[in-house]
């Protein structure tokens, strides 16, 4: 028999894109976050919060995925921003030529951050690359507090851990230190930020993680050149 | 459930690989890491239907499951990480780096032996 080795990345298609998109993005000066979580964890709610409290004249846009439905961004539309859906008819996930595919008509050089909002699974997002410079989880009170030990994959490769809807914590009987717990055992060091987008709690720094994090972009680009 | 797609892509790989060398592929090896998201039998389903009554059909899969290990930064031993214990068990230090466990990797593709024509 003849054994041909191969050694390459099964998704080194997907691979590729991302990395000529995350190119465009240094080159732009676009910080491109990835937001992933289960159906309902408060990702499109975290956004909406987001949009309305960043400065008018930050360049901010938003792609946002679902299977079916323009339902997401027609809500995240009303924060005046550019937001373009991407319905994915079935898949459970957003790879980077639908990304490449849905900025072809937006000018990058015009963009500071672009969020990316992807579709609710824990699973399949943390496969492919989207040419972002960091992957945020979100994970709400209302669910488990061992998801990170469920879904290990997605809470190794995320920067940030957003805990959402901390205002429901005195009803719930969800243990918030052991769930920060649970996310460190699986990614050593891991960034936690709590978050209530009912209440107001946390969104400050979550805000402030967003421009430490842009200028940490900033200085990378800078020095490369 | 995303395996279906991957073995598209490791299908697509395979003969492409084929193609280029005239040859029909007839068993291909894939490392998977444990933090990969991907469920190897998952993964042999979707493979097998994609092939079933194909030109592909029969062609072997070959999974290494590849489990999640660190290399220590302090004394350089390399080690499983087990119920998310990070401690080096030589030098007990918490200072790491993963090596291994996230592969969603193509090793190797086995193709039939090429015979030169006697025609």
């Amino acid at each position: 028999m003849n054994r041909v080795p191969l050694e390459k990345k099964v998704l080194s298609e997907n691979d590729r894109v991302a990395a000529e998109l995350r190119e465009r993005f240094r080159q732009n000066d676009v910080l491109v976050v990835n937001l992933i979580s289960s159906p309902g964890s408060g990702k499109t709610t975290l956004l909406e919060k987001t949009l309305e409290a960043l400065p008018r004249t930050e360049r901010v846009a938003v792609l946002t995925g679902d299977i079916q439905t323009e339902n997401d961004a027609n809500r995240l539309k009303r924060s005046g921003f550019p937001t373009k859906q991407i319905t994915t008819g079935g898949t459970c996930h957003l790879d980077a030529r639908m990304i490449d595919k849905h900025l072809a008509d937006w000018n990058l050089g015009e963009l500071g951050i672009l969020f990316i909002e992807n579709v609710g699974n824990l699973v399949c997002p943390s496969s492919y690359d989207l040419g972002e410079a960091a992957k945020i989880v979100l994970l709400s009170v209302t669910e488990g507090e061992d998801k990170p030990l469920k879904y290990p994959s997605i809470f190794f490769k995320s920067e940030l851990v957003i805990i959402t809807k901390t205002d429901l914590l005195p009803y719930v009987p969800f243990d918030i230190a052991k769930a920060e717990e649970n996310a460190r055992k699986v990614h050593p060091g891991v960034e936690v930020v709590r978050v209530s987008c009912t209440a107001g709690y946390g969104l400050q720094e979550w805000l402030q993680w967003l421009e430490v994090k842009k200028t940490a972009v900033r200085q990378e680009a800078e020095s490369y050149v | 459930m995303h395996e279906l797609g991957i073995a598209q892509s490791v299908l697509d790989a395979v003969q492409a690989e084929a193609a280029t060398r005239n040859s029909k592929p007839v068993k291909v090896g894939l490392r998977i890491g444990e933090l990969s998201a991907i469920d190897p039998d998952a993964l042999r389903f979707s493979f097998e239907a994609l092939t079933a009554e194909t030109d592909l059909q029969g062609l072997t899969l070959d999974i290494e499951f590849c489990r999640r290990r660190h290399r220590c930064l302090d004394c350089a031993t390399e080690f499983e990480v087990k119920d998310f214990i990070f401690d080096c068990p030589q030098c007990g230090t918490n200072r790491n780096e993963c090596i291994s466990g996230e592969e969603l990797q193509l090793a190797y593709v086995e193709l039939e032996e090429y015979e030169p024509s006697t025609a």
